[in-house]
């Protein structure tokens, strides 16, 4: 498209404006020194400090992310194997179902998702604790690590693993030599989708904790359903920022990969 | 079919069976049960150990009673009405919103676009519990919203915004605008540029060349993207629940408390099973346009 209007720089400001202003406000009286979250009384880090000497929110942390950790990895390696199930798997006994239990957790609300759960762990007489949260969170995320996946698989060049066959490789060796370095970005952003999903949930997991096992967004929302908290505040600038700085390395790392294959085919071409 | 095959398919359909379609279906059981003071608050319970007629007997004690009596308080319809409301008015919101921002990105110079999407994506990846939370300090009695607008002279009254509806618009609007920029911007990234040119070439004005020519052709991203606000928002609990008041009838808020604060499981179940039913409809809709388009990529 062409013409960038005043109109477009407009509706991109005040959009941005929208976007952003909300999480400036909140990093700004993170700071705030005032036991009133709306008037300003002087730059401080007390609520830092105020957060960091509260165990129950360290606890919740560690608990969040050891939750995250153990439902990521599980989530991709099946979602990576569901994906390859679905793009190269071809036909088998009950492909609709298994591609419709794909896509049904994506649009399934919340709620419903961990009411059911929270039911079959009751049912099988599982107790709650950080291995239900785990196994909850697993079977969302997985869904959207095959996701991304799969459209890695769908756009990749097969011939290349048909090559590796024909020259003698295993269909695992030819997985592992090939396939897998091609979709290895995808099956980290899926990773990394997985990981922020399962550190952000609230819903499935207020569902599925136990009491000795609550996560930081249970925590925070705890905290804030009366109203604004600063130490809450502090501790949303700090997430914020550990995002940001992820976010930002993700594509900077994303834009020197494709540099380098431009680079790469341009040298190809040449020789 | 060898071993590896096996393992490759089992494990994930196993996990998902036994993860996804289980649990539904104890959902779904539990919804045809009645209420009882018991653990677990329902009956019938199965008992295996009777076999064959104890399951029979089982069968037969299920019913719709739970189903009926969703339709006699008049709290769950409202809810159901309140929550379509709800999401259709944000969704709509947002596609006013999301528009502008995504036909901006389209047309802004080549190099901006990568940061321009960055910055559309990076919300996205933020806690969404803090991005809502961020509207609280902002929307309250004493929020930073009316003092500005006090201090500005331009009300006298602290402004009601925070515990209403309209702070769940807001609040709906605001997490779920990225959802809506990104496939609009993806089909109008595609719009062939000659295509306007020709519509003005042939004396159509800007505006008619945008209503004749951008709007039709970015429908597919506009529906897609309605789609993807308006499903999450229907069965939201968050928002309402920080953002909205007592007055805020939200479905999957009544479902939370019909099972944590009423330990009713049966009622609880029920609301599932009817919420995924008019889910169903639009989830349709939307694979459909999906197909379509891309059938209309290849």
């Amino acid at each position: 498209m062409r013409r960038f209007s005043w109109f477009n720089a407009t509706s991109l400001t005040l959009g941005f404006a929208f976007l952003y202003i909300p999480m400036i406000i909140l990093i700004i009286y993170s700071f705030n020194g005032g036991r009133l979250v709306t008037v300003w009384a002087g730059f401080s880090t007390k609520w830092y400090g105020t957060l960091l000497s509260n165990e129950a929110f360290l606890d919740a942390a560690w608990v969040t992310v050891r939750v995250g950790f153990m439902s990521s990895t599980l989530a991709t390696i099946l979602g990576t194997m569901a994906a390859y199930v679905l793009v190269r798997g071809g036909r088998f006994h009950g492909r609709t179902l298994f591609s419709g239990m794909i896509y049904a957790p994506l649009v399934m609300p919340e709620v419903i998702t961990g009411l059911s759960l929270l039911l079959l762990f009751i049912a099988i007489g599982l107790d709650r604790g950080i291995i239900t949260i785990v196994l909850a969170h697993t079977t969302f995320t997985m869904c959207y690590v095959s996701v991304v996946v799969s459209s890695r698989l769908i756009s990749f060049d097969r011939s290349l693993e048909e090559a590796a066959l024909d020259l003698g490789c295993t269909p695992f060796d030819a997985f592992r030599s090939v396939t897998l370095p091609i979709i290895a970005p995808a099956v980290i952003s899926g990773w990394l989708l997985a990981f922020t999903l399962s550190l952000d949930d609230l819903v499935i997991a207020s569902f599925t904790s136990g009491p000795s096992s609550t996560t930081l967004p249970i925590k925070i929302f705890s905290a804030v359903r009366l109203g604004v908290r600063p130490e809450i505040n502090a501790l949303s600038t700090i997430m914020i920022g550990i995002v940001t700085i992820g976010v930002i390395t993700a594509s900077l790392i994303n834009k020197r990969a494709v540099t380098k294959r431009l680079d790469d085919e341009q040298k190809a071409a040449a020789a | 079919m060898n071993f590896r095959r096996l393992i490759l398919i089992g494990v994930p359909y196993g996990w998902l069976l036994a993860l996804f379609l289980v649990p539904f279906a104890i959902v779904l059981k539990i919804s045809l049960s009645d209420y009882a003071v018991s653990i677990p608050p329902y009956t019938p319970t199965l008992d295996l150990s009777e076999g064959w007629a104890g399951f029979q007997d089982f069968l037969s004690k299920l019913d719709f009673d739970t189903f009926k009596f969703l339709t006699t308080d008049s709290l769950y319809w409202k809810s159901y009405l309140s929550s379509l409301q709800i999401a259709v008015i944000s969704t709509f919101f947002t596609l006013l919103v999301g528009f502008p921002i995504a036909y901006g990105m389209a047309r802004a110079p080549e190099e901006w676009r990568a940061t321009l999407m960055m910055l559309v994506i990076l919300p996205f990846w933020t806690s969404f519990l803090i991005r809502v939370y961020s509207w609280m300090g902002i929307l309250g009695r004493e929020g930073y919203l009316n003092s500005l607008l006090l201090s500005m002279g331009i009300i006298d009254e602290p402004l009601v915004i925070l515990n209403t509806n309209i702070a769940v618009y807001i609040g709906i609007v605001y997490t779920y605008l990225p959802f809506m920029i990104l496939p609009i911007y993806a089909t109008l990234d595609k719009l062939d540029v000659s295509l306007l040119e020709a519509a003005e070439d042939l004396g159509c004005t800007r505006t008619s060349a945008f209503w004749l020519v951008t709007a039709p052709l970015s429908r597919p991203g506009v529906i897609a993207g309605s789609f993807l606000v308006f499903i999450p928002a229907l069965g939201e609990f968050v928002i309402p629940s920080l953002l909205g008041g007592s007055g805020t009838l939200m479905i999957g808020k009544v479902l939370w408390e019909e099972f944590s604060s009423n330990r009713d499981w049966p009622v609880a179940s029920a609301v599932a099973v009817i919420l995924l039913l008019i889910l169903i409809i639009p989830i349709i809709l939307f694979q459909k346009n999906q197909q379509k388009q891309a059938e209309a990529d290849q």
